[in-house]
Formats: C-alpha cells, sequence, structure tokens
C-alpha cells in the first residue's frame, strides 16, 4: 500500500492497514505524512483524547488495556498509542507495551500502535499529534494515548488529550514528593494502580493532600481512584468518571475551545522541527567543528554560531 | 527507520533468543516491538499489520514450524502485507528450511548465528525496498 489516495481513503473507511501506513507516514515525516494530516484534520476532532501517564512500572499499559476492554463493552471505537523511549545513543527502541494490551488488542474495534520517542522530550514523540489526527478521521471515537514513564517534566500530554489521567501506585517511596511540581498540576483524573497493595489509601491521602492546595482546577477537583488494573477492578468506574469530564468540558464550553488552544502548541512544534533540521544541516558544514572548538576556548560567542542556524547559513568571518 | 516484530509463536516458552535479537536490533537503531510468548498466528499478523513492520523476525524453537509459519505466511498473503520482509529463527532442522523459504519465508537463520549477519542482512533488504 504505497499509493497517497489508496491510504487516504482507507483511513476515511476505517481500513486498519490504511491506518498503519498513515501513522508510518506520519512518523516519518515525510511530504506524503504531512499531506495526510492536512487532508483529514477536517474530518478529525470528534474523538476523545485521553491521555495516560505516571512513572514507570505503575501499570499504565495494564490499565489502557482494561480501559480500553471496557470502552468496547460500551460499543466504543478505540484507538491506542502507546509511547515508549529510543535510546540515545542508537536511536533503537525496544516497544514493548503490547505485551500487556493482548486483550484488547485482538479486538476488531481496537488500533493500537507503538511510536518511539525518537529523541522527542515531554514524554510523547513529535509524531503523536498527527497520529490522532489519523485515528479521529478513521472514526475511532476514543483515543487512548500512554506516555513514555513519565516523571516531574513530561507535560505535553496536557496539550494534546482532552483528559489527562495520572497513575500512581503505592510504595514507590516519595511518590507524592516527585510529582507534586509537574505532573500533579495536568492530571484532571488520578489512579491509584495496585490499589491492593500497602499503603494505597495513604497515596489517596497524600494526592488529596496536594490537591487541596492547587488552584489549577476551579470548577473541576480531579476525582481520586484506587483500581486493581490486572483484575478489572475499579476500571467500570474510572471509564465513568473520565465520560464525566468529558461532559463538564462540553458544559463548560472547554471542549469547543480545545483545539484553538492546541492550536500554539502546535505551531511551536512545526517551529521546533525546523529549527531541529536547521541544526542538523549545520552540523555538516566546514565551520561546524572549528566553531564548536573556538565556543569551547570561549574565543566565540554561542550566538553569532546559533543565529547561522536560524538563518541557515553560515556567517561571513570578518 | 527500520521497525521489526519480533514475534515468538506457539507454546514453547523459551525467549532468552528473541530478547537477545530484540536488543541487537535495538542497537543497531532499529525500532523492535516485542509482543511476549505464545502467540498465536492471528495475533502475529494483526499486530505486524497495525505497527506496520518492515520485518516480521519469528522465533520458534518448539518443533511446530511446519504448521505455525505456513499458517502465519498465509495470514500475510490475505492482508496482502507482501512489502514485508518475513525471517525466521530458532530451531529449525536442515532439511525443513527449503520448505520454510517456499512457504515465503525469506531467511531462515540458525542457532549461533551471528546478530551482525541478521542486522546487515535486515539492512540490505530493507533499503532495497
Amino acid at each position: 500500500m504505497k499509493d497517497w489516495l489508496t491510504v487516504q481513503t482507507g483511513i476515511r473507511n476505517g481500513d486498519k492497514r490504511a491506518v498503519a501506513r498513515g501513522l508510518t507516514w506520519v512518523e516519518q515525516g515525510t511530504d506524503n505524512g504531512k499531506r495526510l494530516v492536512k487532508s483529514l484534520f477536517g474530518s478529525a476532532g470528534r474523538a476523545h483524547v485521553i491521555g495516560v501517564t505516571g512513572a514507570p512500572g505503575v501499570g499504565k499499559s495494564t490499565l489502557v488495556n482494561a480501559l480500553a476492554l471496557h470502552l468496547r463493552q460500551k460499543g466504543r471505537y478505540v484507538g491506542i498509542l502507546a509511547v515508549d523511549p529510543s535510546s540515545p545513543f542508537s536511536g533503537g527502541a525496544i516497544l514493548g507495551d503490547r505485551i500487556r494490551m493482548q486483550d484488547s488488542v485482538m479486538d476488531p474495534g481496537v488500533f493500537m500502535r507503538s511510536l518511539a520517542s525518537r529523541g522527542h522530550l515531554g514524554g510523547l514523540s513529535r509524531a503523536t499529534f498527527g497520529a490522532v489526527t489519523v485515528l479521529d478521521a478513521a472514526g475511532f471515537d476514543t483515543i487512548l494515548i500512554e506516555t513514555v514513564g513519565a516523571g516531574q517534566s513530561e507535560v505535553e500530554i496536557m496539550q494534546l488529550a482532552h483528559t489527562t489521567v495520572v497513575v500512581l501506585a503505592p510504595g514507590l517511596g516519595d511518590d507524592i514528593q516527585a510529582i507534586k511540581a509537574g505532573i500533579l498540576e495536568i492530571g484532571q483524573v488520578f489512579v491509584v494502580n495496585k490499589a491492593d497493595r500497602d499503603g494505597a489509601d495513604h497515596t489517596v491521602r497524600s494526592i488529596r493532600g496536594m490537591l487541596t492546595l492547587a488552584t489549577e482546577h476551579p470548577d473541576w477537583m480531579p476525582p481520586i481512584l484506587k483500581t486493581v488494573a490486572e483484575r478489572g477492578e475499579g476500571v467500570a468506574a474510572l471509564r465513568e468518571t473520565i465520560d464525566g469530564h468529558r461532559q463538564h468540558l462540553e458544559t463548560s464550553g472547554i471542549w469547543h475551545q480545545f483545539r484553538r488552544t492546541q492550536s500554539e502548541h502546535v505551531v511551536g512544534q512545526v517551529l521546533e522541527d525546523w529549527l531541529l533540521r536547521h541544526l542538523n544541516e549545520a552540523r555538516g558544514w566546514p565551520q561546524w567543528p572549528g566553531w564548536l572548538a573556538a565556543i569551547a576556548e570561549g574565543r566565540l560567542d554561542p550566538e553569532r554560531v546559533a543565529e547561522s542556524v536560524w538563518h541557515g547559513a553560515p556567517y561571513e568571518e570578518d | 527507520m527500520i521497525r521489526v516484530l519480533v514475534a515468538k509463536p506457539g507454546l514453547d516458552g523459551h525467549d532468552r533468543g528473541a530478547k537477545v535479537i530484540a536488543r541487537a536490533l535495538r542497537d543497531a537503531g532499529m525500532e523492535v516491538v516485542y509482543t511476549g510468548l505464545h502467540q498465536t498466528p492471528e495475533q502475529i499478523v494483526d499486530a505486524a499489520l497495525q505497527e506496520d513492520v518492515n520485518v516480521l523476525a519469528l522465533s520458534i524453537l518448539s518443533g511446530a514450524h511446519p504448521t505455525l509459519v505456513p499458517r502465519i505466511m498465509e495470514l500475510v498473503r490475505a492482508n496482502q502485507m507482501d512489502d514485508m520482509l518475513v525471517l525466521l529463527g530458532g530451531i529449525i532442522p536442515e532439511d525443513d528450511i527449503p520448505v520454510m523459504l517456499a512457504q515465503g519465508v525469506a531467511r531462515v537463520f540458525g542457532p549461533g548465528t551471528d546478530t551482525n549477519d541478521i542486522i546487515t542482512y535486515i539492512r540490505q533488504q530493507v533499503s532495497a525496498e
């Protein structure tokens, strides 16, 4: 499947192979991929995009699997994007999220794609926004995005997801401390997974304590739920809570402004893309190694080099 | 970017080899989807389709390749995934290799294969596409 029109039409008809090929193009950032996102953007914007984030090992994949099963029981069509980190050394990646999603991914109403972060910071990959557009246009009405195992600064998910679910597990040491600055502020729903373990209630209380101090949510107090995702416990309640948040977004008008709010982030992403491309080009300039040495020795101002990168051409020597 | 699905079809419970390969391919800069043990042919081909991988690398140590591989290849053809390279590794008796190749497997890698040979082969085949 290599023909642009076949892929584009196939996506609109919900053909999984076309969706898969479209996602590959979007990930590669090729002209085909850009054209695709542009042409599908108009038919997207209907899906409820749900982000699932939290530290490594809290059970995000297992929870996404359980949630997808519940959503299917309600007749929803579920797209899943799971992001794993790329190696900073080789650029390769092991994408293992499917291991814990075996039950849901075989359902014909579920489409699951693993994405490597490819050097992108923030917990997602550069292609995630385009990938959401493709799944949305293909008719998946609920899209679950699992971020890389996140710490304090992987908060980009809030730009993409209508509803961000922050997952924690009891007994991860000083877990609340670790999330209080970044991730705690972006959660609209909190889940304490592995709630059959000791300390679950303590974790719930700590989150509640933090949230009562927070001021980010004037008209939505983030609920805190307990789940045991492996056994499906608490997952029905989680689905209801997420649906409740969507309702809140619609009645408060946030849902309809969402794309507008998102637009600034999207522009920033494109700009970042361009700059990175400029930087990669600059690395091939004959002056580059000499410049680096000169900066290291304090003979050259890094801003002068950055200006050259910005303009896409080496500056003239005085 | 080369994407590979490393899959363990059937009932054998040994995935050390598969994990070694997955790691080696990652270190060679490839993106490796690993789906764990005990996969049915349907699960494997469905995963390969959704992940749109360039390469499907099967690892079979149980001796069940004469039934598993034809079923997998049948599904691959039914889904018209003809641009995907299918490799087979594990314990495959010498006599069975031509049968596997006739089924559409591009190459069989036996025990003791240098992972660099696999990496080189994949790079050559995928860039030739």
